[in-house]
Order: C-alpha cells, then structure tokens, then sequence
C-alpha cells in the first residue's frame, strides 16, 4: 500500500486548480513514474494526490494559428515519439523523448512531468531549451508564459509554483524549428531504464552559403540545473561550421558548464563527455539541417 | 478510503471497492486472484507486472487502482483464444523454450500481444528495444527474442 491520504481525479484544469487550492499540500500527479515513486522511497508521506491522467485537453500536439507547435503536457513520451506533427517539425524531441526509461515507462510518464519534476537529467528538457519552449503556467487568476530557460532554479526546483498552478502548454516558437536541424545525445552506461549520465542538445540553422545563422546548444546533467551555453552559441553564429570551430566550441562549453562528482560518473568523465558530445551533436545537428562538417 | 472503480478486467466488467492505496498490481493479485500479474521491483524497473491498460502495457505497481475507473485491463488470463488454445506468443515462447523460471514471462506476453495487435513486422533489433522494460535474469534473451521473431520478427519470414 502506498502512504497516500487521499486521491481525487480532476477532469479539467480548472477542477484540479480549485482541488489544489482546497488541499494544502496536495501533489499534482499524471503518469506517476516520478511520484509514485517518491511516496514508494517514502520522501512523501501521506500523500494528496490530484490525478490530471483523465484531462483531455492536456493531451493535444497542434499547430497555432501562427504555427507555432504546441504540446499538451499531458502527453505521454510514446504519443510524443508517435506524433506526426512532432516527427515532421522537431524530430530531435522526438529521439529525446525516446531515450525515456522503457517502452512501458513512455507509455504513461509524461513530457509535463519530466518538466515540472525539475531534474537535472530529464531528457526531453536539453532538447526543450534548444528549441527556445515557452512554458504555460496556469492558476486561478490566469496564465502567465515562462521561457523553460528560466524554470529551473536548483536540483528538483523550479518557478512553478506547485501549490497553485499547472503546466498547461508546452509552446515551440516556429521560428527555432523551420529551417532547422537537430539532435539530442544522451550518454549512460545502459540503453534503457538509465538515467542520463550527461545529456547534450543542439538546434543549428545555415544560411545558403553554409554559414551558421542560428545556434543553440543545452545540457542535461553539467551543472545544478538544465542549462543554455549562451557565449559558446554566441562563437558559433555568423561562421563557417569547420573543424576548427568546432574545436573553439570544445572549450566554451567547459567555461558555461559547472558538473559534479556523482555516484552515477566522475567529474573528469562529465567534463569529457560535455566536449565529445557538444562535437557529435554539432556535427548531426549541421547535417541534419543540410550543412557538412569533416571533422 | 475505499472507493468504487468499475473497469473491465479480461473483458468482463468488473465493479469493486478498492482501497485508494492501492496498487493495481495488488488490486488484481488480492482482490481478483490474477496471479500471473508479478510483484518484482515495485518501481516501475523490472516490467513483471506489466499489464495492458486499453491495449497498452503499462508498469501496474506504480498506477493506483483507482486511476483504473472506466479502463480495459488485460493479464495473461484473459489472453487465450475461445478455443481454449494458447495465443501464438505464449505458443512461440513454449515451442522455443523461452521460460526458465517463469517470473518475467507473463509481462513479455504481454508486451508480445501489444506486438502482435499493432499489426506491424519487428526487426531484432527493434524488439530488442521493444522488451528492454522488462528484466530476466535467466534466459539471456535469447530465446524470448526468437519466440517474438517467430510471431511479429520481420526477417523469421
């Protein structure tokens, strides 16, 4: 038996916003492969659970009238890799999302969850970042948008304010995905059911004459939070992708990125796996927008 | 507190009351004597409690029976053809031996049968990938990829 209090089951945002009001200390749960378990390691006790699995309009992948891609949250990692609209527009989310636990674990986690769980190692957050998401924040009084560059706070921390708002869109700018290519790498010491040791996501754009007009790259697992490399994106735009620069990019993501000793992988193993991955994931995401490079 | 969940449960509909605590893992092994159903790891990690909730497998430890209400459930007891035969994908794991101590099969049966209801041809290394949510510790693999093979396997044929 689980240390559960009580459950409820809102069928609509606005349900599980005035459930979360009324119940103080009560924890927002969908697939529940992260809460369920906490409360199993006891780290949650005598839980208050409000289920948003059954809220359907958490669960729609669309386009916006401006084009715009936007994901519910709600949405499971299998309905993510599955979608055509996500297959077609940002194919590296579609990998990221992919590389979660098992196929039963993707089956029912969900990409809101992996979000609003706010760890270092989520997979689908690098990818996210890169992308330039804007997250929905709703409470009673409204919405509010938050760019997911600034959602993480610290391990496990983030701006959502847990005891009053919801997830409730997950906004891709047309922008950062049209004309686009990108890729996500994750490195652990297994292929399922493993947490990211280090996880690295680029998003590049070319001009005709294959210099690079738009670079972003993010990593999971490098520092306390998910993080951009602002100064090494900033070296990469308005060049030629070449070896060379791509050496220069080896360093500046060591000066951006602060990782730790961990049970999990070393320091020094981290600090190489930031150069070796930032270099793979440059290299795909260049060529999966149409450019080369010969490294 | 108890609570009221009807779902269907290898298609018979079923109304019971469930204490809200509860797995489903535990709901269908205590209440409904659905042995086949494993208690592994209880985290979500070992896959021997995998279930088909409306057709897609699913960790049932970690999913509260109450999340179940108005949900199609599906065990291994509720697989067999109205003949009384076996299903092909438990056929295919006696005629290629892929049982030892039988904890894991019952959920790879079940990832199995949402294999074979997608309608669509695996190769190896795609149902390698297909079964990494469940762990055994005796076979190697082996034998349960070349029972799979033999029933979805796009290069067995």
């Amino acid at each position: 038996m689980y240390d559960i209090k009580t459950t409820y089951n809102a069928k609509s945002v606005r349900e599980a916003l005035r459930l979360l009001s009324e119940n103080e200390g009560a924890v927002i749960v969908c697939g529940g492969t992260d809460v369920m378990i906490r409360i199993r390691e006891l780290k949650l006790r005598r839980a208050t659970l409000i289920s948003i699995l059954d809220i359907p309009e958490l669960c729609e992948i669309h386009l916006d009238t401006n084009e715009d891609l936007l994901i519910g949250p709600g949405c499971c990692f299998a309905a993510i890799c599955g979608n055509d609209l996500i297959r077609a527009h940002v194919p590296m989310l579609a990998d990221a999302c992919n590389q979660v636990g098992s196929p039963q674990i993707r089956n029912i986690a969900t990409i809101g969850g992996n979000i609003c769980n706010g760890a270092v190692s989520a997979d689908s957050v690098p990818a996210l970042m890169v992308l330039d998401a804007m997250l929905e924040l709703t409470g009673a009084d409204g919405s509010r948008v938050v760019p997911i560059r600034e959602f993480h706070t610290g391990p496990g921390k983030t701006v959502l304010k847990a005891d009053s708002e919801i997830l409730t869109c997950i906004r891709i700018p047309r922008a950062k995905y049209t004309d686009h290519g990108g890729c996500y790498l994750k490195f652990g010491m297994r292929n399922a059911m493993e947490i990211a040791t280090l996880g690295c996501a680029v998003n590049a754009a070319l001009t005709r004459d294959g210099t690079i007009r738009d670079f972003a790259i993010a990593f999971g697992v490098a520092a306390p939070t998910p993080l951009r490399c602002p100064e090494a994106e900033a070296l990469m735009v308005g060049k030629k992708a070449t070896p060379a620069l791509i050496r220069e990019l080896r360093k500046a993501v060591l000066l951006e990125t602060r990782p730790r000793d961990s049970w999990r992988a070393s320091k020094e193993l981290r600090l190489q796996l930031i150069q070796e991955l930032s270099e793979r994931a440059t290299v795909q995401a260049i060529e999966n927008c149409g450019g080369e490079i010969h490294v | 507190m108890f609570k009221t969940v009807r779902m269907t449960v290898n298609g018979k509909a079923v109304e019971l009351a469930v204490d809200e605590r509860e797995s489903l893992t535990d709901t269908l092994r205590e209440r409904l004597g659905l042995t086949s159903v494993k208690k592994g790891c209880e985290v979500g990690e070992c896959g021997a409690c995998t279930v088909l909730i409306d057709g897609v497998s699913k960790n049932s430890c970690i999913y509260l029976t109450v999340w179940a209400d108005g949900h199609e459930i599906i065990t291994v007891e509720g697989i067999r053809g109205k003949n009384g035969l076996l299903h092909p994908v438990q056929q295919a794991f006696v005629d290629e031996a892929a049982i030892q101590c039988g904890f894991c099969t019952p959920g790879l049966i079940l990832t199995g049968v949402e294999l074979v209801n997608s309608g669509k041809k695996y190769s190896r290394a795609e149902l390698r990938e297909r079964i990494s949510g469940h762990l055994c510790r005796c076979t190697g693999y082996e034998n349960i990829l070349r029972a799979l093979e033999k029933v979805v396997g796009s290069e067995s044929d």
